[in-house]
């Protein structure tokens, strides 16, 4: 009977914050431990970083108040003791970060191509834009607009490329290169699953060939070799060339991803499109790729996410991009040595791009609910 | 590699081979130079964007004896890889890019070195608390070397010679060349002295660190043409070597006024105040006068961009004027 009445403890809280940090953080011994480590190096690390980024850094003025022009007037140069990071060289380059060497007094057509990059990509990031039919209609017709703008033609004082650098000509060559890869993508591996015999020769020598050699080489057969190819009197734009270099990589990466969307879905979805009289490319259109593109976003935005990394590689061909303005700037005497700020710069932009990228794709995922197993089984 | 990049260059040559460059440059309106992508004190964009240093101002000057306007330039960024391709190919009309004089690229690749800007040479860099006064104290030391380049073979012939030994640190790139020095894991950073001069300047405590005076190779820099086109290159070499000469005969951008009634008779043609030169190079007579009023001559050039007073505190030394104990050297104008 006693045994009966005898007090039981309550129950480990497994709700709250006490109980989540439980269950995450303390579940076990080992598991404790290796909090408190990650605690202990956080501890470390933190307050270091927000020193040097923040609390003891030069944005515009250094410590004794004057306006910084060079490296020698950053404090942490001044006195090695007192300073932290010397963000003046980015306040003073920004614009050649952001717009590369477009001349000023034309810079509000880049301005302008920014603001309606944002707006054509609003309609394909967000489904429930009201009016969202009329936004793609902008969309499909941007880049001809964006094109007359940053280029030149139709009354714009034309802008060589050579001119456009910094974030510009990474988000040119970012954007084109995915928009375009994905349609040829699509088409190259619907090409190499053909039934007929010469179009899948084809699409996979060509994929083959484009993802058996690196970017590099692919960039400089583009801004080498393409122009020999030409007939004589035509003159290529450097930087058209490399998009095309890069939008031929991109394809082929893109079509295996797709492929494998692809061979994910059942054949029963073929057959039973097939039994209702659809063509190949009602079917495909309709039926296959939506399934297989739904479950390919993952990887289709992790190609993506590397080409746009990999779009630093045409300082290769001397086309300064980004980090290739980060690069011409350390080598302005001016401004020797402050490498860790333009690198960190120029990687939190790259961050702040390939983040987003990825946060996007997670929503995706969500709201289409690709986790979820489809087909016949 | 070379191989096929002399290909190349014949193959873009033929395709390119009409009209000559002069009068493409001046039909155009704008002289195409091929830079480096970023190099202190030789080409390198400023705040506002403008490309500033020694081989900026080579493009510069032959953009002002051609059209006697100094912003009548379009810079070209390449690197050391495209560098060959895109002159050959026609896309620059000539290439200012710290590019050594070599008997291959002058002769195999076809092109046309049309004098020297600057004499540099492989050095070495180590800090001042090690007490070493000269290279051959070396014996022993880790040493950072940029694999792959002629400065590993000629480092490795330079201690075979004096019989000492090192243990090499392979790097990629200037920059982590330099944090490994920095940081200590080598003793010693080699690579071309102007390289070392920018690493130095870029140390947080500069008198740190010393670079010794061995120069243990010839590394000749200079301007340089397509082959076969010899207007062309006449007009970029004198250029150059009107640079030069007017150091020699003490005309600066300041003076250059008052010159023109000098009564030096070499002056007086050089600045066309006599003489038709400009006529034969296909210019106009006072083209040399332009360029010494807008850019300089040679000595205002390098001071401004890389001499003693700039961060890179690079001494004249081997680019001084023949009469200065240098090697500097431009033919007589006459």
């Amino acid at each position: 009977m006693n045994e009966m009445n005898e007090v039981r403890k309550p129950p480990v809280a497994t709700t709250g914050i006490i109980g989540w940090f439980r269950i995450n953080l303390f579940f076990n011994w080992t598991n404790s431990l290796i909090t408190l480590f990650v605690i202990y190096c956080l501890y470390q690390f933190i307050p270091w970083i927000l020193d040097w980024t923040i609390f003891s850094a030069d944005f515009k003025y250094n410590y004794l108040g004057e306006q910084i022009t060079n490296q020698e007037m950053c404090s942490r140069n001044l006195d090695p003791e007192n300073g932290g990071a010397c963000w003046a060289v980015i306040y003073v380059r920004f614009y050649q970060f952001i717009y590369g060497f477009y001349p000023k007094v034309e810079v509000w057509r880049v301005n302008i191509a920014y603001a309606m990059l944002a707006l054509a990509l609003l309609p394909l990031l967000y489904a429930k834009l009201p009016y969202r039919k009329y936004f793609l209609y902008f969309t499909y017709i941007f880049p001809v607009i964006a094109y007359f703008l940053l280029n030149g033609g139709l009354g714009f004082t034309e802008v060589s490329t050579n001119k456009w650098g910094g974030l510009l000509v990474t988000l040119v060559l970012g954007c084109t290169g995915i928009a375009l890869a994905f349609p040829i993508g699509i088409m190259l591996a619907l090409g190499r699953r053909s039934k007929l015999p010469v179009i899948s020769m084809m699409c996979t020598l060509f994929i083959e060939f484009i993802r058996g050699v690196p970017l590099i080489t692919l960039l400089f057969f583009g801004m080498v070799m393409l122009p020999l190819f030409l007939p004589e009197g035509i003159d290529m734009d450097g930087l058209v060339r490399v998009l095309v270099a890069v939008t031929l990589f991109q394809s082929a990466y893109m079509a295996e991803v797709i492929r494998g969307g692809l061979q994910a879905i059942p054949p029963g979805q073929y057959e039973a499109a097939k039994s209702l009289g659809m063509s190949y490319w009602r079917m495909n259109l309709l039926i296959i790729l939506p399934q297989a593109i739904r479950i390919s976003i993952p990887p289709i935005v992790n190609t993506s996410i590397g080409l746009f990394k990999d779009t630093t590689l045409v300082i290769i061909v001397g086309i300064l991009d980004l980090l290739g303005i980060g690069r011409g700037t350390l080598a302005d005497t001016n401004w020797l040595g402050l490498s860790y700020e333009i690198y960190f710069f120029v990687s939190l932009v790259f961050f702040i791009f390939t983040f987003g990228m990825s946060r996007y794709s997670l929503y995706l995922e969500k709201k289409l609910k690709t986790g979820i197993n489809m087909g016949a089984d | 590699m070379k191989k096929l990049l002399s290909i190349f260059a014949v193959v873009a040559f033929a395709f390119s081979a009409h009209a000559g460059t002069l009068d493409d440059v001046k039909n155009r309106g704008f002289l195409k130079c091929g830079v480096t992508t970023g190099l202190a004190g030789f080409a390198a964009p400023d705040d506002s964007g403008e490309w500033a240093g020694l081989d900026a101002d080579m493009c510069r000057a032959v953009a002002v004896a051609v059209f006697g306007d100094r912003s009548k330039v379009e810079f070209i960024t390449t690197t050391g890889k495209s560098r060959f391709p895109t002159l050959a190919s026609g896309e620059v009309d000539m290439l200012a890019r710290n590019t050594t004089w070599t008997i291959s690229r002058d002769v195999n690749l076809g092109f046309e070195f049309v004098g020297v800007n600057f004499y540099d040479g492989q050095g070495f860099m180590v800090p001042s608390a090690l007490g070493v006064s000269s290279a051959t104290e070396l014996d022993g030391a880790t040493v950072c070397i940029q694999t792959g380049t002629t400065t590993e073979l000629n480092l490795a012939d330079f201690f075979r010679l004096n019989g000492i030994s090192y243990e090499a640190l392979p790097i990629e790139t200037n920059d982590e060349g330099k944090e490994n020095l920095f940081a200590g894991r080598c003793d010693v950073y080699t690579t071309d002295a102007s390289g070392l001069s920018s690493t130095r300047a870029a140390a947080s405590n500069p008198d740190k660190w010393v670079v010794l005076p061995e120069i243990i190779s010839k590394e000749p820099l200079g301007p340089l043409v397509r082959h076969g086109d010899h207007q062309w290159g006449d007009v970029v070499r004198w250029s150059l070597n009107a640079m030069i000469i007017a150091e020699e005969l003490g005309i600066t951008s300041e003076n250059v006024d008052a010159q023109t009634s000098s009564n030096v008779p070499e002056v007086l043609r050089l600045l066309g105040v006599e003489g038709n030169y400009g006529e034969m190079l296909e210019l106009s007579n006072d083209w040399a006068y332009q360029i010494i009023k807008q850019i300089g001559n040679y000595s205002e050039s390098y001071e401004a961009n890389v001499g003693p007073d700039t961060p890179l505190e690079i001494a004249r030394g081997l680019n001084a004027l023949w009469t200065q104990g240098g090697i500097l050297y431009a033919p007589p104008f006459r």
